[in-house]
């Protein structure tokens, strides 16, 4: 089991032996993102730029401009708040080649607690016109996604966490930009989740098969742009949509699921859980999953919950 | 063919200078809104740059060889515009097309849009981290051009221009230029002090010593009065020097007047943008423009 920062490093250290486009532009954390890895193999194309996150995005714009494809290497929260207005003018707008590695995603930061926690970044990130936004579940996902990311013309934002979860894909898994991911066939409840958090989901349907709920897994990768008809297919024949993201409940996964099945006129209840409008705080993994609902066996309960109050019938 | 031209005469490039004045005040007045202050503090020192200092070639804008332009104070985009079009990089007709809807000419310059645009701004405090990045691409890939950015004084007061200032130092990046429109006015400011500003208002830097600050950073730092042409011309031969003897950036603090050349739009804060009228549009024509000239 790998954590997505170590395969996003080792997967640039191989590209980048084929690639001469690719460099890391590093916000002091090299050692915490594990940039180091690149620093190391190669020393010129990794730019230092220091404590300073506004000006590191318009450093790697500038790079960009030479036919550099630079990714930054910093805490999300930083890149998706700190530097947000660089992002919004000089990437966003100008469709430069520039890739936003926002590691330490969510929850999980090493108990940094809520200063370090993005736990908006999806709602920032997807409002942004012509941002690419993906969040891979596991270690699989990350390397093709960073793969991917590296030949695209345009800007990424790339969620990452820094703990390894469980890996629910194949080792052969083809990354197809859009496109949702079926992890678990079962119904008529869809849990419709992305990132690390689809990880803990698959988990999640085990514990409520145990006890006859059939639920069906849906891992979405592409916040933006979402494929719409291949989530509609994901969850065709579903009663209850739940979404589930280590992520505000305001803007985010949940937003895009409501969203996109209100304008295709499905009137299928969808239940959003994450983080209720509220911050976190510092604290191991453990405590904080299962303290904000996220662990596989609070999603677990959460899931019987509200089947329970939406779909009686459906338990037996 | 990407390359520096001949310096003309200076009454020639003061020729220019006073017709990119008309062009700013003539333009946002049929458009009837943009800025005018900023745009006619920096018009000597864009003229200069323009027609005598960069390695361009308005027929190939994208020559990946030519010299980099940022305009990080992008309000001042149609005093950029005006350059352009008098350089030749599009018909000095479409200038009439600024602010308009589906115009390249937008309110704030885009590289995407706008042939001669290296890099989009209008957010402040931005210019100065892209035009570090493309020097240190450029010192990565081996490419000789320059890269030039001008700012605003009241932009300083943006924290992003301060990181770039230390990475700049930091890189060593000799091939970047930084000038200073310290025209001593923003949109709005502070009361001004008697005795101690020039103008209506209170200076951005008038409480600390601009020049100084940036030497502290190592850069070297050239002070002229920006609205003379022969200053100009020598704080370039200076910026030279440094780039060759590899002294890392330099910056020109180039003292200017706001809203410079048109009588009554000099030296105040609320000439900052407006539109003018007929009355005025027509003291401005007089005052800039001579027989021959177009307008």
């Amino acid at each position: 089991m790998k954590a997505q920062r170590d395969v996003w490093a080792e997967t640039l250290v191989e590209v980048a032996g084929l690639d001469d486009t690719v460099m890391v532009v590093d916000g002091d954390l090299a050692n915490s993102t594990k940039a180091d890895l690149f620093a190391k193999a190669f020393p010129d194309r990794f730019v230092e730029v220091g404590i300073a996150e506004q000006n590191m995005v318009g450093i790697a714009f500038g790079l960009s401009t030479l036919g550099y494809r630079p990714w930054l290497s910093t805490f999300g929260v930083f890149l998706t708040h700190r530097a947000l207005d660089p992002i919004r003018m000089l990437v966003s707008q100008t469709h430069a080649s520039v890739r936003l590695a926002g590691a330490y995603s969510g929850l999980l930061n090493g108990s940094s607690g809520k200063t370090h926690q993005d736990i908006e970044d999806l709602a920032i990130m997807r409002a942004m016109p012509n941002l690419t936004v993906i969040a891979p579940v596991d270690e699989v996902e990350a390397a093709a996604v960073v793969r991917w990311s590296c030949a695209h013309d345009g800007p990424v934002y790339v969620r990452l966490a820094r703990d390894a979860v469980a890996p629910v894909l194949p080792v052969d898994y083809m990354f197809e930009l859009g496109s949702v991911v079926v992890l678990r066939h079962g119904g008529p409840v869809a849990l419709v989740s992305t990132g690390v958090q689809s990880s803990r989901v698959f988990d999640a349907a085990e514990l409520l098969a145990a006890q006859g709920i059939d639920a069906r897994v849906v891992h979405v990768p592409t916040i933006k742009p979402l494929d719409e008809t291949s989530l509609l297919a994901a969850i065709d024949g579903c009663t209850h949509v739940i979404t589930i993201e280590e992520h505000t409940i305001i803007g985010g996964l949940g937003g895009l699921v409501a969203e996109t099945l209100t304008s295709h006129g499905i009137a299928v209840p969808v239940t959003r859980l994450g983080l209720a409008d509220s911050w976190s705080e510092s604290g191991p993994n453990e405590f904080l999953l299962d303290k904000y609902g996220l662990s596989a066996g609070r999603v677990a309960e959460r899931v019987t919950a509200a089947v329970l109050a939406d779909l009686p019938t459906a338990v037996h | 063919m990407t390359e520096r031209i001949e310096r003309p005469p200076v009454r020639e490039l003061e020729r220019l200078a006073r017709l990119v004045r008309w062009h700013v005040l003539n333009t946002v007045t049929q458009s009837k809104a943009g800025h005018i202050g900023g745009p006619l503090s920096m018009a000597d020192l864009l003229v200069a740059l323009y027609f005598s200092e960069l390695s361009i070639d308005p027929e190939h804008p994208d020559d990946p060889e030519r010299d980099r332009f940022v305009l990080s104070k992008g309000h001042s985009a149609i005093g950029l515009y005006s350059v352009l079009a008098l350089r030749g990089y599009f018909p000095i007709d479409e200038l009439a097309s600024f602010d308009h809807g589906d115009s390249r000419l937008q309110g704030h310059p885009d590289m995407r849009l706008t042939p001669g645009v290296d890099v989009s701004s209008g957010s402040l405090g931005q210019g100065l981290s892209a035009a570090v990045g493309i020097a240190l691409g450029a010192q990565k890939r081996g490419r000789d051009f320059h890269t030039w950015v001008v700012l605003g004084d009241g932009e300083l007061q943006e924290g992003m221009v301060w990181e770039a200032v230390n990475s700049a130092r930091r890189f060593g990046l000799s091939n970047l230029t930084a000038i200073i429109d310290l025209n001593g006015l923003q949109q709005y400011g502070w009361a001004a002090q008697q005795g101690r500003d020039r103008f209506d208002r209170s200076e951005p830097w008038g409480h600390a010593d601009l020049p100084m600050i940036l030497r502290g950073y190592g850069w070297t730092v050239i002070e002229i009065n920006g609205h003379s042409f022969a200053e100009i011309f020598d704080a370039f031969d200076q910026v030279k020097r440094a780039a060759e003897s590899g002294a890392g950036p330099s910056v020109i603090v180039a003292r200017t007047e706001k809203g410079h050349g048109i009588s009554f739009t000099r030296g105040t804060y609320k000439w900052h943008n407006g539109v003018a009228d007929e009355t005025q549009l027509a003291l401005a024509r007089a005052e800039l423009l001579t027989e021959g000239d177009q307008s």
